[in-house]
């Protein structure tokens, strides 16, 4: 059950870095702190909203991961596309970006971890063991907007557009498809599945402005095992790890798991950078 | 004449996909001759000569070198023992001067004085007194005439040029062409060029190439006589063969 | 580049005696953040060694400082060893770091090679807190001032600090002005602008980048163990992203691929964080902006605009 909340909020953030490196080839290094800025605004936005949690909760669910789509957008349109997407230069100025996004949050939301209270607290007991309503609420939460995003990709003119863009940005461009427009959304689409992540994840854990290093290294460890690029190799490896990370930690201190799980991306990388999933090239 | 054999290639094949680039092709290359690739666009020659550089690997098939089984060294090993390939597109250091360029080569050769020797390489393409320009903001011909200088200071035994006369003008083709013709036969020299003027000219001995396989091989006159030549050029019956 | 040696010569030895001189001028508190800036400067000299001129992007250069700073650090607090030998540790530890990394890394490229020498140093860094028994974890180790001698110099009092430090700002630099203008140099560059033509002229790409790699360590080891003994401490946040990410910025802004890049790019950011701090706190933003305006609006650093425009003889 554990496992299967990590491996939701983990897929969610995931995908969000695969897209953007799929169709893009950006990779992006900001967006654990897209991550943290959900939570962080998830935080305010309950505080501003009277009423019962279920009522403020839904509005941060519905209002953060926008702004923080927007505040992608923005940060595409004004940094990366004057940078013509260079992937060199795109991953320093995201670095530049993780840290004025954390120095934004330390300076107005200070430097403590702070709680949100979680919408509902149902619990579904069964005579030997107790469910934590909240918990499959994430998980169904995930499954239904990874499929919303798989629709998006699969069955729609906008994701044939990003699909096609992806494989051929010059031909994509030729056939007249604005491209700017096509990366500018899919940057938002990725960060605002990031914050999305943490909305729903900022109940259980807490909001605080470092938290978004634990799932960029977590969501750069799914994308590289699964596959660069690759979104169903990304599912299944987020699938893995999540499971996985629970019972690793149940032999292992959680340092040298983390240990050892750099080191076996380092080695990935190296030796079969397609992914462990991955298909031909 | 009885040359010695300075490069041997047997059944050397490569495909992409389905494709077939080069498929099962014996070649041999005699010490101090000039010899000229041609073939239609598309026949396999710069993935050809790739192979014998190095540059692409092949999947079948040896090739040796002066004696020495060369198919599974890197482009780098095959350069030091003594194969130069000038690039179809200018392959310059772009924003490094044009002494640097010839430089890189030049000290390769550990000469006991590297501008003096890197000079004299200028001058032999006539590029001395632009020693100090920006290579990227010399004119295509002279850009031209930097990459074969390069090939050159390796002091290689083997120079191979893929179409090192595109975009030259007449009197830079009349540089180029005693320039080469000063080279044999202390070096060997394989040219793939689609000016039939410089290849009648320059080349001892002609390989044809069409869709991967050798068409027919022989002297000048041998080739300008072929029938099957000019039908794979004039590509009126590709069945020809 | 052809001729010039004089110029070339006069300036960087210039600028080393200035900074000499600087040393009886200074006030104190610049004196003390000089000696600082001139060890860090020599970090990032072996940045510039792999970024700016072999081209080589990597983004864990923080472990290879810290290499040189838990070999220094660690030998004088378990075995008890002096400066001397404690630096002469550091410097090890740094190219054999070194070694390992650049042997596996090297065989990946462009944004690969970025991410992989990212994971390095992070389990560089995690394996610093992990084995915390011996390294002291978050908190670090203080050096005992016994070991912070070097050959008579006691590196804890300012005037034999500065002038350690001073003396090896100026081995380093001229030491990485000889290598570029060396044909080694001179194939450096050759690899970080045109690796395909570099391979046919028969240098090889990987061997070339390992050797690069080595002596990048070596100025990291080295610069990792001279900071932890002028300063006596050694602690974990050398080893976060952080310190990897601050050489590539000091290079970046001073320009990269020029030899005096480093130390104008680190000493500029240093008084930009030290000038901004006197107004803010908020110095990770300061860090932020600076490297999205060198990226956005200065790709080639401020000295790479000067050789551009002014003087092309610039090594």
């Amino acid at each position: 059950m554990e496992g299967l909340v990590t491996s939701s909020v983990l897929a969610l953030t995931a995908v969000g870095l695969s897209l953007v490196f799929g169709v893009m080839r950006v990779v992006n290094v900001a967006h654990g702190e897209f991550f943290m800025l959900g939570a962080v605004s998830a935080w305010f936005v309950t505080q501003a909203i009277p009423g019962p949690p279920w009522v403020s909760f839904s509005v941060a669910l519905a209002v953060c991961p926008l702004i923080v789509a927007g505040l992608a957008a923005a940060a595409d349109r004004m940094i990366l596309a004057r940078l013509n997407y260079d992937p060199e230069a795109t991953i320093l100025a995201t670095i530049g970006l993780l840290y004025v996004f954390q120095q934004a949050a330390l300076s107005f939301f200070g430097p403590d971890a702070r709680a949100v209270t979680a919408p509902f607290s149902l619990r579904l007991q069964f005579p030997w063991f107790g469910y934590s309503g909240y918990k499959l609420f994430v998980i169904l939460a995930a499954v239904l907007i990874l499929s919303a995003v798989w629709w998006l990709m699969q069955r729609t003119k906008a994701g044939l557009v990003m699909r096609a863009t992806q494989m051929d940005r010059t031909t994509a461009q030729a056939f007249g498809i604005n491209v700017n427009r096509v990366y500018s959304s899919v940057f938002a689409l990725g960060a605002g599945l990031a914050a999305v992540a943490a909305v729903l994840i900022v109940p259980i854990s807490q909001a605080y402005y470092l938290m978004g290093g634990e799932p960029l290294l977590l969501a750069f460890t799914v994308v590289i095992i699964g596959g660069l690029g690759s979104l169903r190799g990304t599912l299944l490896a987020a699938l893995l790890i999540g499971l996985s990370d629970g019972i690793v930690s149940m032999f292992f201190s959680p340092t040298l798991a983390k240990i050892i799980a750099t080191l076996l991306v380092a080695m990935v990388l190296v030796v079969r950078p397609q992914g462990l999933f991955g298909a031909k090239a | 004449m009885a040359a010695v054999t300075l490069l041997q290639a047997r059944g050397l094949t490569r495909h992409y996909g389905g494709l077939q680039a080069i498929d099962n092709v014996d070649f041999d290359l005699a010490a101090g001759e000039i010899h000229a690739l041609i073939g239609p666009n598309g026949a396999g020659k710069t993935t050809f000569v790739g192979l014998l550089c190095g540059r692409v690997a092949a999947q079948s098939g040896t090739t040796h070198f002066a004696g020495n089984d060369i198919t599974r060294l890197s482009p780098q090993a095959r350069a030091r023992r003594g194969i130069a390939y000038t690039f179809q597109i200018t392959s310059i250091y772009a924003r490094l001067t044009v002494f640097d360029n010839v430089a890189l080569a030049v000290q390769q050769t550990r000469p006991v004085d590297l501008r003096r020797s890197t000079l004299a390489a200028l001058d032999r393409v006539g590029l001395a007194d632009r020693a100090s320009q920006v290579s990227g903001t010399l004119a295509y011909g002279h850009q031209r005439l930097l990459e074969i200088a390069m090939g050159l200071a390796l002091q290689p035994r083997l120079l191979i040029l893929d179409e090192p006369t595109q975009g030259l003008a007449n009197s830079e083709i009349d540089v180029f062409k005693t320039l080469i013709q000063s080279l044999v036969p202390d070096k060997t020299v394989l040219l793939i060029e689609h000016n039939m003027a410089v290849v009648m000219e320059l080349a001892n001995r002609i390989t044809v190439l069409n869709f991967g396989k050798v068409l027919t091989q022989g002297s000048p006159a041998d080739i300008r006589a072929n029938a099957a030549v000019q039908a794979a050029y004039l590509g009126a019956d590709h069945a020809a063969h | 580049m052809i001729g010039h040696d004089r110029k070339i010569w006069a300036l960087h030895l210039g600028l080393v005696g200035v900074l000499l001189a600087l040393h009886w001028v200074l006030p104190i508190y610049h004196h003390t953040n000089l000696a600082r800036i001139m060890v860090l400067a020599v970090f990032a000299m072996g940045y510039n060694i792999a970024f700016g001129y072999t081209g080589l992007l990597s983004l864990g250069h923080a472990l290879l400082f810290a290499a040189g700073m838990y070999g220094a650090g660690l030998s004088t607090h378990l075995f008890g060893w002096s400066a001397l030998p404690a630096l002469g540790a550091g410097l090890l530890v740094g190219v054999v770091m070194a070694a390992v990394v650049g042997a596996l890394a090297l065989r990946t490229k462009g944004v690969s090679f970025m991410i992989v020498t990212l994971m390095f140093a992070q389990a560089g860094y995690l394996c610093v807190l992990y084995f915390g028994s011996i390294t002291g974890g978050d908190e670090g180790i203080v050096i005992a001032p016994a070991s912070r001698i070097l050959a008579g110099l006691d590196l804890s009092a300012e005037t034999p600090r500065y002038l350690v430090a001073w003396a090896l700002f100026g081995a380093g630099l001229l030491g990485n002005l000889a290598l570029v203008r060396a044909p080694f140099g001179r194939v450096m560059i050759g690899m970080r602008e045109n690796e395909d033509r570099s391979q046919l002229l028969g240098y090889d790409p990987y061997r070339t980048k390992l050797v690069v790699t080595l002596v990048s360590g070596l100025y990291a080891g080295v610069a990792g163990a001279a900071f932890a003994l002028m300063f006596g401490y050694v602690g974990a946040s050398f080893a976060t992203i952080q310190y990897s990410i601050l050489p590539m910025l000091w290079v970046l802004l001073g320009g990269a691929g020029v030899v005096l890049g480093p130390f104008i790019g680190a000493l500029l950011m240093f008084y930009l964080i030290d000038i901004s701090s006197s107004y803010t706190t908020a110095n990770l933003a300061t860090i932020g902006f600076a490297l999205l305006a060198v990226v956005l609006f200065a790709p080639r650093g401020i000295l790479g605009a000067v050789r551009e425009r002014w003087l092309p003889w610039l090594p």
